[in-house]
């Protein structure tokens, strides 16, 4: 009994289970024909049996390249991967095996025409259309994009009804679009051009242009012509706004960077050529606690933000109570001094790191970018660095001139022998200033570590750019920091285009040399008794 | 008659600088002494000094005279430049055009017009301010002019206005930052960031023979000594008193009626020219130059050498010159982990402690001794 059923099971599997499943291998078999028609019944074979396997995207892929190949005696499929003279190097296309060269007589192409093409080009994107993955279905609508047809609007129409996801349908209703523009019914023709106008995108300007150029019809050609210079004076618009954005995002860095000396110069008048370093301190603990904490990487930038304060500052009045109390009223001494400790700093990290660059992560909520329209994208990173910068600065000018450690800060710097003797303890809030300015610039190194290379040389690319912003301000005022951070960041990024970045940079410095000569006090001098040296 | 009045300044200048006396002396038997020892003892000798030790003696006497440049500015009116090395690469890379133009057609794509990276730029002919540099005279002349004119164009704007302390310093750093920048560009048709070597010969000699590198060194030692008596000179001349007046209260001095800013131009262009004789001996004993001579790092590295021989001495600077360098020969190729924390140690120990230098202690602690031997 039980010997029975197992015959008949085994049977079963002999006899049934080909009818049922035959692999993918078996199915391409009919490949070897030459007739197009049988293989334009293959391709739709395969898709429709095999859509779950992952070898049948290479295999539609190989052979839209034309680099399928069989041989000719075993009937094997192969993907052909370099010709050397008459030689074949290949692979298996389902082991993937490297094979032995042979020559090319032992190969047979699999031969395709342009129809055979244009349906496996289709039948690609339907599959990727309707994949499970949404990156899969995004990169392949984005493909669709470049090639509208009769065909693609089709697809187009099915995968609306099914799709989710908002960026992908709409790219999908743009396909829509452009297709109705251009292969439409008068009435539709006229309104998807209206539409297209509003679209902003690469692919309608030249769908637009085609229409222009293409059509018969007066009235189209005239709407195509208002829309195609409708969407170029945006686009340049859009584009202006863009190198603005990326100005202010330059002016924020520099902003940044120029704040914690803003009070370390500005107020205290030293001249701290640490600076840099103590933003290196900063970038290097953001990547020290993204080390300790792998599984927090999302979190680890908040994080940081405090605990670099901490560090630098700490550092910071180390430094102070060290080297620098014994020096004040002696502006180049100072400047020698810190340039001395800057370079002993720097080794630290080069002994205790890697002179390498460093990565540090990126979270993910700052990847990415916020795209308003076709002709305008701002990257998330630049836009929160932005508003933290804006944050930082008024976060300082709170603390000096609303809290009672900013008023004491401001009468040592005023007058020291009088707020002295007023009872403040001067040497802890020189120590307490150098430590807020050395935070700060911690902070600063929190955000560029996610905009540039950590590096033991990360600060001193700054230090000569953050002097610059605080001295084209104004030394000692925290709004001239601020007003000369972003017309710096500005006028780089409208001269860079037109005269390269190295190039902008040299420009800039020379303008700064040459305002100085101008304006030696910078925009917003100091006025009153302090403005003397 | 005339040559007795010559010895005459000469004296006068060196009479009340013992200092300066006892270094040049040094200097003048240690170079002897290599030059002798180069040439004409045989190798195996132990008294023979090697061709690389001449070279690195050239290299510092280079050095010590753009320390001395520095202290110029910096110890007697008062500008703390961190951008001389600015005036000191431009020189050299003065000099080293002409040194370029000398290849001819022995470089590797051996065009006899257009020196080697030209070529791998594909220019076709030479670019204008490269004229000119086929002749010796033209080239001195040049780093001479070019330091000169940079030094007078960029003092005359920041004095005038009276840019003084350190928002000078940050500007002539932000000057040679920005020569840097300019210079590593490869379009700027000085080699971009190899910068120029691969140097032939100098006025027909090869650079390669001992003889000529003795001559250099001989010449290096030369052109020390005349920049520390023109400088010595200037100092202890009626206008070098108004410099010290200057840097001491610059205030008071204009109100006394001077043109503060043109004596500081005088001197800063005096300096520049100086740094970039420098330059032009140090190039073709080290065989090549780059825009790293640009770099902030390095001119402040040079303040460095200034403030730890003793600013304000003039032969203090080339004490510091040759002092930093040698540390910086020793360690770098015997602990090169340790230089930088050894040189930025020196920066915070000299501003700490030896507010005048190594001059400053010597003649502190012989202070200390003729105290002593007075109570005693």
């Amino acid at each position: 009994m039980i010997l029975k059923s197992i015959k008949i099971i085994l049977l079963n599997l002999l006899f049934f289970t080909p009818l049922f499943s035959n692999t993918l291998q078996e199915d391409i078999q009919p490949f070897t024909k030459s007739s197009f028609k049988t293989k334009q019944k293959v391709v739709e074979n395969i898709v429709l049996n095999h859509s779950e396997n992952e070898k049948l995207t290479l295999v539609l892929n190989t052979l839209l390249k034309g680099n399928l190949y069989f041989t000719k005696y075993k009937k094997e499929f192969v993907i052909l991967t370099k010709k050397e003279g008459k030689i074949y190097h290949t692979t298996n296309i389902f082991t993937g095996d490297i094979l032995e060269p042979k020559t090319k007589k032992m190969f047979k192409k699999v031969k395709t025409n342009n129809k055979l093409r244009s349906i496996i080009k289709l039948k690609l994107a339907e599959l990727n259309l309707f994949s499970k993955e949404e990156e899969v279905r995004l990169s392949s609508v984005k493909n669709m994009l470049k090639n509208i047809n009769e065909d693609s609007q089709i697809l187009v129409l099915k995968a609306l009804k099914v799709e989710t996801s908002s960026a992908i349908i709409s790219i999908l209703e743009e396909m829509s679009v452009n297709y109705k523009a251009k292969f439409g019914t008068q009435e539709e023709k006229l309104k998807a051009i209206v539409a297209l106008k509003e679209l902003l995108s690469p692919q309608s300007l030249q769908t637009l242009k085609e229409i222009e150029s293409s059509t018969k019809d007066e009235e189209i050609k005239k709407l195509a012509q208002t829309s195609i210079t409708s969407i170029e004076t945006s686009k340049s618009f859009y584009s202006l706004l863009e190198t603005a954005f990326f100005g202010l995002s330059q002016g924020s860095v520099l902003l940044l960077a120029a704040l914690g000396l803003a009070i370390t110069f500005g107020v205290m008048k030293v001249i701290n050529m640490a600076h840099g370093e103590m933003m290196m301190i900063g970038a290097y603990t953001t990547y020290t606690l993204q080390q300790i904490m792998p599984n927090f990487i999302e979190y680890s930038i908040i994080i940081a933000i405090p605990l670099a304060f901490l560090v630098s500052a700490m550092v910071g009045v180390i430094i102070e109570r060290l080297v620098i109390r014994h020096l004040y009223g002696r502006p180049l001494e100072t400047l020698l001094a810190t340039f001395g400790i800057s370079l002993i700093l720097q080794q630290i990290v080069r002994s205790v790191y890697s002179p390498l660059n460093q990565e540090v992560k990126t979270p993910e909520w700052m990847s990415g970018a916020w795209e308003i329209n076709g002709a305008l994208s701002l990257t998330y990173n630049r836009l929160y660095i932005i508003i933290f910068s804006l944050l930082v600065f008024v976060a300082v000018l709170l603390v000096l001139k609303k809290t009672s450690l900013g008023l004491k800060v401001r009468a040592v710097t005023q007058n020291r022998e009088m707020a002295q003797a007023m009872g403040i303890k001067t040497g802890f809030i020189d120590a307490m200033t150098f430590g807020i300015g050395s935070g700060i610039a911690g902070v600063a190194g929190v955000a560029l570590s996610q905009l540039t290379n950590v590096g033991p040389n990360l600060g001193q690319a700054y230090i000569v750019d953050s002097f610059m912003v605080v001295v084209f301000g104004g030394v000692g005022n925290l709004w001239g920091t601020l007003i000369a951070a972003f017309t710096l960041g500005e006028i780089n990024k409208f001269i860079e285009p037109a005269a390269g970045a190295v190039l902008a940079k040299v420009i800039i410095l020379i303008f700064i040399i040459l305002f100085i000569q101008k304006r030696p006090r910078g925009l917003f001098p100091q006025k009153g008794r302090d403005a003397e040296d | 008659m005339e040559n007795t009045k010559r010895k005459l300044i000469i004296i006068q200048i060196m009479q009340n600088d013992k200092g300066g006396k006892i270094v040049l002396s040094i200097l003048a038997i240690v170079v002897a002494y290599v030059a002798f020892s180069n040439l004409m003892l045989p190798v195996e000798s132990a008294f023979h000094v090697s061709t690389y030790t001449v070279t690195l003696l050239g290299k510092y006497l280079a050095f010590a005279l753009l320390a001395l440049a520095l202290d110029l500015v910096w110890g007697y009116i008062g500008i703390l430049s961190l951008g001389h090395g600015a005036f000191f690469a431009l020189g050299g890379y003065a000099f080293a055009m002409y040194l370029m133009r000398q290849i001819g057609d022995r470089g590797v794509y051996g065009n006899a017009e257009l020196p080697d990276f030209m070529v791998f730029m594909n220019l076709k002919e030479l670019p204008w301010f490269w004229y000119g540099f086929d002749n010796p005279l033209f080239t001195l002349f040049m780093v001479a002019l070019v330091p000169a004119t940079l030094a007078f164009v960029f003092g005359w704007l920041a004095f005038r206005s009276r840019v003084t302390g350190v928002y000078l310093s940050i500007i002539t750093q932000a000057m040679t930052y920005a020569f840097m920048l300019a210079f590593f560009r490869n379009d700027m048709g000085f080699g971009g960031n190899n910068g120029l070597t691969d140097f032939k010969d100098i006025l027909g000699f090869s650079l390669q023979e001992d003889s000529t590198r003795i001559g250099l060194l001989l010449i290096s030692f030369l052109a020390l000594v005349t920049g520390y008596l023109i400088s010595r000179y200037i100092i202890n001349s009626r206008l070098g008193r108004v410099c010290i007046a200057i840097r001491d209260g610059e205030s008071r001095v204009r109100f006394l009626g001077y043109r503060v800013e043109q004596y500081k131009l005088f001197i800063f262009v005096v300096s520049a020219i100086m740094a970039g004789v420098a330059g032009a001996l140090y190039v073709p004993q080290v065989g090549i130059i780059n825009p790293g001579v640009f770099s902030p790092l390095f001119s402040i590295e040079l303040v460095i050498w200034v403030a730890i021989g003793g600013r304000g001495t003039l032969y203090g600077a080339i004490i510091g010159a040759f002092i930093v360098n040698y540390a910086s020969t020793y360690f770098t190729s015997a602990l090169p982990e340790v230089w930088l924390y050894a040189l930025g140690g020196l920066f915070v120990v000299s501003t700490l402690y030896l507010p005048k230098g190594i001059v400053g202690l010597m003649s502190k602690i012989k202070l200390k001794k003729e105290v002593q031997n007075v109570s005693a």
